[in-house]
Parts: C-alpha cells; structure tokens; sequence
C-alpha cells in the first residue's frame, strides 16, 4: 500500500516552518518569548 | 515481550536530555530562574520556562504568550516551530524528549493493584486535547484581554501539571517572595498534579492520552513526519503482539502513523518476524508485496 504523503512531504513542510521562524523572528515574536521566558510566569508556578 | 534494551535506551534518552535543557543547577539552589539568550528558543517537549533549570521555553507557554500579545494576532515563529520539529520528528518527541513524558513513565513504574490498560470513555477522552489546545491555548489567550489588550496564558495559568512540578515546587520550596504569595490558585494547580501522579501509577501517561495540547499538536504530524513506523506487510503474521504490547492503545497493524502513537517502540521490539521499524521517511511507510 503506497503511502498518501512522498518522502518531500516532511523536508517540504520542515523548510516551510523555517522560513515561518525567520519571518516570525524578523515580526519580532522571539523577543516577546525571551522577555516571557526570563521573567518567572507567576500563572505557571500558580501564583497569579 | 518488551526489549528491555530498547526501553533502558528510551530512559536514558530521555534523563539525559531533561537533564541537559534544564541543566541551570544554580537556579534550583538559588531559587531563581535563567535569564539567558537560549530562552528566546523553545525546547521540543513540554517544559516549563520557569524551571530554575531550564535553558530554553516552553513551546506551548510561548504560543499562548504571542497570542496573547496584544502586538500579534498570529504566531509565526511558533507554527513555524510546530512545523520544523512535527515534519522531522512527529510524537517522537513525547515519548523520547519530553520531561513531562518521562515524569508519567517513572510514575507509572510504581506498583498498584490493578493497572488500568483503558478507561472507560476512552475513545471520547482522546479528543479532549484538541478541545484544551484549541480553548485554553489559542481562543482564551487571544480574545479574553485586559484594558490593554493583554491575555494570559490560560492553559498555564489553570491546567499545566508540568508547570506546577517544575516550577512551581521548587520556586516555593527555594524563595521566601513566592512562597508567601502562593494562594488558592496554588492549591488548585496542585490538586491537579496530585490527581495526575495519581492517575500516572495507574494508567499509562494520562496527560499525554487526554490533555497535552503539544501531544495533541505533534500527533497531526505523525502520517507525515520525517520518522514513521514501517510495517513490512510480507513479514507481517498478524499474531497482534505489537497492538498488545502498546500502551498508547494503538491499533499498530491498522493505523501506525496513529495521532496517538508516541514512538516508544515497545511494539517493534514485541515484533517476532521483525515486520516493524521505526525509521526515515525514504521508503513507503507500509510495505506490501
């Protein structure tokens, strides 16, 4: 039984994600998940 | 009968790489938290950010905090993400990667009287995840904003188990600040935690089966990703023993690029004739001849 998805499918969608990165770094989204990450989430400890 | 060999490899897998992204020790002595650069990047697995140990983010505590900036309406960065490590590596990530995974498979090494293999509503209870993905991570984050049009992170801040034991008890255990600041939100995230250790002993990794919104994310990738079980039909027997020996309760010889398979491979090693293999994407997924 031949699979519905070719072996470019995972390389195809992996580069389609990399480039979403870099577009989501340059709209600067990662800078909003450093500032989140090094503060301590006060809801994930369960604290507010 | 499960290699024991395979499942001391997932083990060791699976410590090393917890203990290596979270390997800010003096976060744990000092009760604080890293505030390094490598945070801008997610870690694949469910780990909390604000672990003292911690390296890198936490995926999905990342999508809700783009979401529910009120600068973005959409997170490329994270689908980006989804979609690089999904493609490569589909639900590998839950069984070999995730802190949260390995939490749920020491637990349930525990001796109990009777070990529950399915509960019931089971089928029903699978969807849940898509509904707590959907609801708490995306919609609520996104919509439900303060007069400046902040959101929270809803799934953290109500539900994340994961959160509550690795940040959570050692930030109260550690600093006198949060320990005098932890109220009933405190107590309810810890009775879910409870609750969960609990069900762990008794069910094989109830989160992952029925809440991990980043199960349920990476599990969609699992008919495409880069890794997949390969089932070689002409040296199948149908003798069954690799649906019995999975402890997702995937039907292996029906669907093996099911959403719910975490790739632990105990129904390879359980194959007899050795019809099954988790490998690269370069041939046909099932084999027939």
């Amino acid at each position: 039984m031949k699979h519905r998805f070719g072996r470019w499918f995972p390389p195809l969608l992996a580069a389609v994600g990399a480039i979403f990165m870099i577009a989501g770094i340059y709209r600067g989204e990662m800078a909003v998940v450093l500032r989140k990450a090094i503060n301590i989430c006060l809801e994930c400890i369960g604290i507010g | 009968m499960i290699s024991a060999g395979r499942e001391r490899l997932r083990l060791w897998v699976q410590i090393v790489f917890t203990a290596a992204t979270n390997g800010y020790w003096k976060g744990f002595a000092e009760g604080r938290i890293y505030t390094g650069p490598s945070k801008s990047l997610c870690l694949p697995g469910l780990n909390c950010y604000s672990c003292p140990g911690a390296l890198g983010s936490c995926p999905i505590g990342s999508l809700q905090a783009v979401l529910a900036s009120r600068n973005f309406s959409f997170s490329f960065y994270l689908t980006g993400f989804f979609l690089l490590v999904g493609s490569l590596m589909g639900r590998i990530v839950c069984g070999w990667l995730c802190p949260f995974g390995l939490t749920q498979d020491l637990l349930h090494r525990f001796p109990f009287v009777k070990k529950i293999k399915k509960v019931p509503g089971d089928k029903a209870l699978r969807f849940l995840k898509y509904g707590i993905l959907l609801i708490f991570v995306i919609l609520l984050p996104m919509f439900v904003v303060d007069i400046v049009g902040q959101g929270e992170p809803w799934f953290c801040k109500w539900i994340c188990p994961s959160g509550t034991l690795m940040a959570g008890w050692p930030l109260v255990f550690r600093n006198d600040g949060i320990r005098q600041a932890a109220g009933l939100l405190f107590l309810w995230k810890n009775g879910i935690l409870l609750l969960l250790i609990l069900l762990s002993i008794m069910i094989y990794r109830p989160f992952c089966k029925y809440i991990c919104p980043l199960g349920a994310i990476y599990g969609l990738f699992n008919k495409v990703s880069f890794y997949r079980l390969r089932i070689d039909r002409s040296r199948c027997v149908h003798c069954h023993a690799c649906t019995r020996s999975c402890k997702m309760n995937v039907n292996v010889e029906a669907n093996p690029d099911s959403t719910e398979c975490i790739r632990c491979g105990s129904c390879v090693s359980a194959c007899g004739p050795k019809a099954l293999s988790i490998c690269p994407n370069l041939q046909n997924s099932q084999i027939s001849k």
